[in-house]
């Protein structure tokens, strides 16, 4: 298979990470608008969880589930913390978020020290391309579409929308405001746990590897105003192809830089289309 | 229904409601009118549950369902989705027939975004997602503010039917005229306490009700 063909596949399986950890951005802003920076530890803390759980002696996908398990349970616990507080403002909430990252690092290091870490995932390849990239991508297509299913289609979701567009009216009919947000941190717990599970068979996981994800799910989301699941996913996967370009073709060390160009390129977009509506 | 004995409700330091006592029976339509500021929304998240009392008694018997000041409807949600969700509480009984037999008006704009609806719909798909509740009491705040009179006389006339099945209502109000017209009974609210109350008749007569609630001079 051709050099291209193989950084389009890469691209893309890292896109899905990606898109995943946006997704999860997205999902718990919309319901209690706080940008969650604590989101790419959920990945961490899952593929870290993984490498144990087959070190000692589990299967694959019991191993994966328990990782992801983990992962939402810590995102309910965030969720509990950042916004838990009656009053606490969402401003508030994302200093929180902020700080647990932190906080998440020293338990990180503290349990399975600062080497990155990685396991196996689906063996072999069809044409050149590894099929664990297929997985990523079969898995993302699936859980992306129920998340999105969840939002348009149940109550429950209904629900979830309503929260977030008028907390007030919310209460007034008897859904529990703060239960919606904490099952909303969950979810997000979890997508986050499902990227870092998926991808760290086919790149390494180590305490930091948070940063990455957490810069390009969060550009990926502002795409969409984090609240837009459809554009963040498209956003995710620019990103992890354009990612993959730039490190095949141009240098990796320029990789991480294309998050923030990506983000500085919406937000100019954005300033310039807000002035034209000022001026109007 | 409600059974409200000398609450007081403070903001912080401000005090909002300041003894009042107020009862709603079961089908009775009862006003609580008063100017801007007077404690009526106070008063009406306290019965809902949403607000604590920081002194007082507070009973509710049967379901109670709120339409809120302002209308509060989920803007990006369908009139659809914001009328099933009027049914939260009861997992079985979010199938919303009933409510376009009863507002027929409703029945076009069920796919619309309720956002982008006039004042008017939107105040009619309030009293929907309400009435999805199958309350026994509705408490109606500000139904009349900023609508035009025809669509505040439509309105009217679905309350006096809902209230002739049985509906018990309490309905703020500050366009006295109308709450005295559509209700036997009526409060007046003013600085956090009551200041009348009694059949609407008594109060429209009274001096200085009709003075200061109903732009009359006596
Ligand atoms: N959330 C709040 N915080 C502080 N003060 C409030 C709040 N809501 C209302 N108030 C005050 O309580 C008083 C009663 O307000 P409200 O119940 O909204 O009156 P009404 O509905 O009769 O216009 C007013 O003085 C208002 O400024
Ligand atoms: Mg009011």
């Amino acid at each position: 298979m051709g050099e291209l063909a193989q950084y389009l596949v890469t691209g893309v399986g890292l896109g899905c990470a990606y898109a995943l950890t946006g997704s999860g951005l997205v999902v718990i802003y919309r319901v209690t608008r706080v940008v969650n920076f604590a989101q790419g530890s959920f990945a961490v803390l899952a593929a870290l969880c993984v490498t144990t759980v087959l070190a000692a002696g589990l299967p694959h996908g019991v191993a994966e589930g328990l990782g992801v398990l983990l992962a939402a349970v810590v995102g309910l616990l965030v969720g509990l913390v950042a916004t838990g507080k009656p009053g606490t403002t969402p401003q508030a909430a994302l200093i929180v978020t902020l700080g647990l990252g932190v906080f998440a690092y020293a338990v990180e290091i503290l349990f399975w020290g600062d080497q990155p870490r990685s396991f196996p995932g689906l063996g072999g390849a069809i044409g050149g391309v590894q099929i664990h990239y297929l997985l990523i991508i079969a898995v993302t297509a699936v859980v992306l579409g129920a998340v999105a299913l969840l939002f348009a289609r149940t109550d429950l979701g209904r629900a979830l929308t309503a929260t977030a567009a008028d907390p007030y009216a919310a209460r007034a009919v008897g859904i529990d405001v703060v239960r919606m947000g904490l099952f909303a941190f969950a979810v997000g717990g979890a997508l986050g746990g499902l990227a870092g599970v998926l991808i760290t068979p086919v790149q390494q996981v180590s305490f930091d590897s948070d940063v990455a994800l957490v810069v390009n799910g969060f550009s990926a989301a502002i795409l969409g105003n984090l609240t837009r699941p459809g554009l963040t996913l498209a956003g995710g996967l620019l990103l992890g192809v354009v990612s993959a370009l730039v490190g095949g073709y141009l240098s990796t060390a320029y990789q991480s830089d294309v998050a923030l160009v990506f983000m500085l390129v919406v937000l100019i977009a954005r300033a310039g289309r807000r002035d034209v509506v000022e001026a109007a | 229904m409600i059974e409200a004995r000398d609450l007081v409700v403070r903001y912080g330091a401000a005090t909002a409601l300041d003894g009042v006592s107020l009862s709603v029976r079961a089908g009775e339509m009862v006003a609580l009118i008063g100017a801007n500021g007077a404690g009526k929304t106070t008063l009406v998240n306290t019965v809902c549950g949403i607000l604590r009392p920081a002194a007082g008694e507070l009973a509710t018997t049967g379901r109670l369902a709120l339409v809120p000041e302002g209308r509060h409807l989920f803007g990006p949600l369908t009139v659809d989705d914001n009328l099933r969700l009027g049914a939260w509480r009861d997992r079985t009984g979010r199938d919303t027939g009933h409510i376009y037999d009863l507002l027929p008006e409703l029945v076009p704009l069920r796919k619309q975004a309720a956002g982008r609806l006039s004042g008017g719909q939107q105040q009619m798909v309030a009293l929907g997602r309400a009435l999805m509740a199958r309350p026994d009491v509705l408490v109606i705040d500000e139904m009349s503010l900023g609508l035009a009179p025809r669509v505040v006389e439509h309105l009217a006339a679905h309350l006096r039917e809902r209230n002739a099945e049985g509906l018990a209502v309490l309905l703020i109000e500050q366009n006295a005229r109308l709450a005295l017209d559509l209700c036997a009974r009526a409060y007046v609210l003013e600085a956090g306490r009551v200041v009348a109350e009694g059949p609407s008749a008594e109060l429209a007569g009274s001096p200085e009700v009709a003075a200061a609630y109903l732009g009359l001079e006596s």
